[in-house]
């Protein structure tokens, strides 16, 4: 019954049985979400993985295998270990900034009216690094864009 | 950068061959990064990837990058046992969740500090910068739709 079978059988080249672990996860029309998962983790250790958890979990954790495999074959040395780097690094980034605009704020509201023009425009030349420019755009370079990645 | 196929060949297994049961040769590929004193480490990689796929993946890349590549797998395949369901996906829609709100705290930040040096009232900063909010997409699952997402249609962590 070569016509029902799921992307695994047909991988596999073997019957795909009514029991089949792998097809409600791996449809037919979907050839390459079975290939990766295979690739990096071959079909013995993603069937060991399904039916160890309990079916209502299986969909998640076969979505999960397939985006971590395919990170690894996009990226053999670090995998998806490479994204969460590259998040820790972000979120210090940003962290950093704003604590930098809140100590800048917490400055600017205990600044009473009479300082004088220079402090003001020492004030304003720090704080305007952290705004957008006349086109709204920042100095957003610590944001690294990742979402082409799963293009 | 030292050859490891010029090392004698050691009296005692490395801890992929000690787990395979088989002899380790002196140009064992996975004796510099699976030491024998560290059982676990190749256990882990080789219950969730396999030895012959942690094989293909270490030929796959440069020697100077293997230690780097072991150092992920065995990562990976730590947060795949402690978590078999999202794995390390898990882990980066939390990250992602956290720089999502860091973005937003960034905004108001930087409105209210527009707000206060004097360039524009702090309603009109985000009239003008509200689309800011729109974090860009970490990931796009296209055909999976298991996985909850958020309104703006990335992984969300349960």
């Amino acid at each position: 019954m070569n016509s029902g079978r799921c992307a695994a059988c047909k991988h596999l080249r073997r019957r795909c049985l009514s029991d089949c672990i792998f097809s409600p996860y791996f449809p037919p029309n979907n050839p390459r979400r079975f290939a990766y998962v295979h690739k990096i983790y071959g079909a013995s250790n993603v069937g060991k993985i399904l039916k160890d958890l309990p079916v209502s979990r299986r969909a998640e954790a076969a979505d999960s295998l397939y985006y971590e495999a395919y990170c690894r074959i996009k990226d053999p040395v670090y995998g998806c270990v490479g994204l969460i780097t590259i998040l820790h690094q972000q979120i210090y980034n940003a962290q950093w900034q704003l604590d930098r605009i809140q100590a800048e704020i917490a400055a600017l509201s205990t600044t009473t009216d009479h300082r004088s023009q220079s402090e003001v425009q020492q004030v304003e030349n720090v704080g305007s690094s952290f705004l957008p420019d006349q086109n709204g755009v920042h100095d957003s370079n610590s944001f690294y864009d990742i979402s082409n990645w799963f293009d | 950068m030292k050859s490891y196929q010029e090392q004698p060949r050691s009296s005692s297994s490395c801890a992929a061959c000690k787990f395979l049961k088989r002899r380790c040769t002196s140009n064992c590929q996975f004796a510099p990064y699976f030491r024998s004193d560290e059982p676990k480490k190749f256990a882990k990689v080789h219950k969730v990837f396999g030895a012959s796929n942690v094989s293909k993946i270490l030929n796959e890349v440069a020697e100077d990058q293997r230690e780097d590549t072991v150092d992920s797998l065995v990562y990976e395949a730590e947060v795949r046992l402690r978590d078999p369901v999202y794995g390390c996906i898990g882990a980066i829609a939390s990250l992602q969740h956290r720089m999502v709100e860091l973005q937003r705290d960034l905004i108001l930040a930087r409105a209210r500090l527009a707000s206060y040096v004097g360039h524009c009232s702090l309603s009109s900063f985000l009239d003008d910068h509200g689309g800011l909010f729109m974090a860009p997409n970490f990931l796009d699952i296209p055909e999976s739709n298991s996985l909850p997402f958020d309104q703006f249609g990335r992984f969300h962590f349960p």
